[in-house]
């Protein structure tokens, strides 16, 4: 049962980041990610801060916040004339600095260390427990379901306008779509996606849930609605191989998984129909042959 | 009725004027080219018009109503460069966007809305590229495409920004042809347009522009020696070629 609830987070950390990932790659700012998955400390430490309590529901809302003020920042300072990039390095860095430093001063003796925050473990997911409607799963599953849904819900009501803002803004500005409203909303997903995942991957993983499977859906889709469906497939398919891997080897969950999102991303990488690069340099030798096969 | 009204408009970036008081009534029922030389504002004065830009002043008004994306009266051709070709969509999906207006948040497209796209691609000779991914068209194709969608839009006046740049000689008389169709059925349409010598064919109305008015009008009023030197400044080396035969005056 413990191995179930395992394979079954993993596959909906996997489903629940490949969808939200999808736009992040398409919007190329795959890196805010980066940034949000450690601003997300931060905003846990304040809501603990103010409410002396580490129930999911306040983490949530913490995290929400700060993903805003993160999304904020970096476009405050990319107004101000400084690159993407560099705005993000900037915020997430001084956020995530902050964060640590509150832990150690305000909440030293609590269950709430940078390690756990960064790497997670997933192992442990099992023995903690919610009820919710005379049902009890472990809290992790609670959470990236309740996060999942409304990322369901916010894809399946603004899908075609968060479609056309991603393709085409100025069009989009033009025939009256809230784009900057969207962008936020989209951004506090991002927040709640990577706040419901941390605490059983680790917030340096989420990145690569989030950003790895929507990357490699992106080299085979020729449709937004293919590349979600592909994101998603490729994340339940880096957590179920990976945790099978880490048990045959004996080493990290979190780590096998997103060492297979890499894995995954390469064989796709090479071995893609038509413009894979094995492919190409295939074609390439058969070019090759046939001139030699003309000279003679 | 007027197209487009504008009154006292001004746009700023940071310090920097780069529209100042502009000043335009220009009647329904015209194709009218924007010209003037590089960094006029000419793209700038679309944006302000279609209430792109924060930090505009001035009164616009287009049917002589303020303009509410919600009337439909407006399409827009952007820039080709503006978006990314690699997004993983199809043609038709493309021009589909030119519904989301009228189909309004939440829904879907409809049969009918897909029919007006695929009759829109037809119009401007790619049909037989509705499934075609959007990264593998030419840029010819890709502009065809663009005027596609803004023809899906059903609109009284459209915008077009630069869709002559870089498309091949075809694509460029598909384009004119359906401008002087637009036209023709009593649309107004108005150019982003730089390529002095063939503006006095296309368009029968023009705006001059170099960070303000410099001229607007009808073409043989506008489109004059005079003008272009102020318009232009010094700049414009190629004028003695051109006077004989493409300019009025």
């Amino acid at each position: 049962m413990n191995e179930f609830w395992v394979l079954l987070t993993g596959s909906l950390v996997g489903i629940t980041c490949g969808l939200t990932g999808v736009f992040l790659i398409l919007r190329k700012t795959a890196m805010i990610a980066d940034a949000i998955s450690h601003t997300v400390l931060f905003g846990i430490v304040v809501a603990f801060m103010v409410t002396q309590s580490l129930s999911g529901f306040w983490m949530l809302i913490g995290a929400a916040i700060a993903g805003l003020l993160t999304t904020f920042l970096v476009q405050l300072l990319q107004s101000g004339g400084l690159q993407e990039d560099a705005a993000i390095g900037v915020v997430f860095t001084s956020l995530f600095a902050l964060g640590v430093l509150f832990i150690t001063l305000f909440a030293g003796n609590v269950h709430l260390d940078v390690e756990h925050v960064l790497m997670g473990e997933i192992a442990f997911v099992p023995w903690d427990s919610w009820e919710i409607l005379g049902v009890s799963m472990p809290k992790a599953v609670w959470m990236l379901l309740i996060v999942l849904l409304f990322n369901i819900l916010f894809l399946v009501i603004f899908y075609k306008e968060m479609k056309l803002s991603t393709f085409d803004s100025v069009f989009a500005l033009s025939i009256g779509l809230p784009i900057v409203a969207m962008h936020y909303s989209y951004m506090t997903l991002v927040s709640l996606t990577t706040v419901a995942a941390f605490d059983s991957v680790g917030a340096v993983l989420v990145v690569a849930m989030l950003i790895g499977p929507a990357a490699t859906a992106y080299l085979m889709s020729k449709s937004v609605v293919g590349m979600i469906v592909w994101s998603m497939a490729f994340g339940v398919m880096a957590a179920i191989t990976g945790y099978y891997l880490a048990k045959l080897w004996n080493t990290s969950i979190a780590g096998m998984m997103a060492a297979m999102i890499g894995v995954l991303f390469m064989l796709v990488f090479l071995f893609k129909p038509h413009d894979g690069w094995t492919w190409k340099l295939f074609k390439r030798m058969k070019i090759k042959d046939t001139e030699v096969h003309v000279e003679s | 009725m007027d197209a487009l009204q504008v009154t006292n408009l001004s746009v700023a970036y940071e310090e920097k004027v780069v529209l100042q008081n502009v000043n335009l009534t220009i009647p329904v029922g015209h194709l009218t080219g924007i010209i003037g030389p590089n960094g006029a504002g000419k793209s700038t004065l679309i944006k302000a018009i279609l209430n792109q830009l924060p930090n505009k002043t001035g009164v616009v008004h287009i049917l002589e109503r303020p303009l509410n994306p919600k009337d439909h009266t407006v399409g827009y051709v952007p820039q080709r460069n503006a978006v990314d070709w690699d997004f993983p969509t199809n043609a038709l999906d493309v021009v589909l966007m030119g519904r989301y207006g009228h189909i309004g948040m939440i829904k879907k497209p409809s049969a009918k809305d897909k029919q007006i796209a695929m009759e829109c691609l037809k119009n401007v000779g790619m049909e037989a590229f509705a499934d075609r991914s959007i990264g593998q068209l030419s840029g010819g194709q890709q502009q065809r495409v663009f005027l596609a969608r803004a023809l899906a839009q059903e609109a009284e006046v459209y915008f077009m920004d630069e869709p002559f740049v870089g498309v091949d000689a075809a694509t460029e008389r598909t384009i004119i042809a359906i401008l002087k169709d637009l036209k023709a059925k009593g649309k107004s349409v108005f150019v982003v347009h730089h390529d002095l010598q063939t503006a006095a064919d296309y368009f029968d109305w023009m705006i001059l522009l170099n960070r303000t008015i410099t001229a607007a009008g009808p073409t043989e009023q506008t489109f004059t020696e005079d003008n272009l030197q102020e318009a232009y400044g010094g700049k414009l080396f190629f004028m003695d070629q051109t006077k004989s035969n493409k300019t009025f005056n």
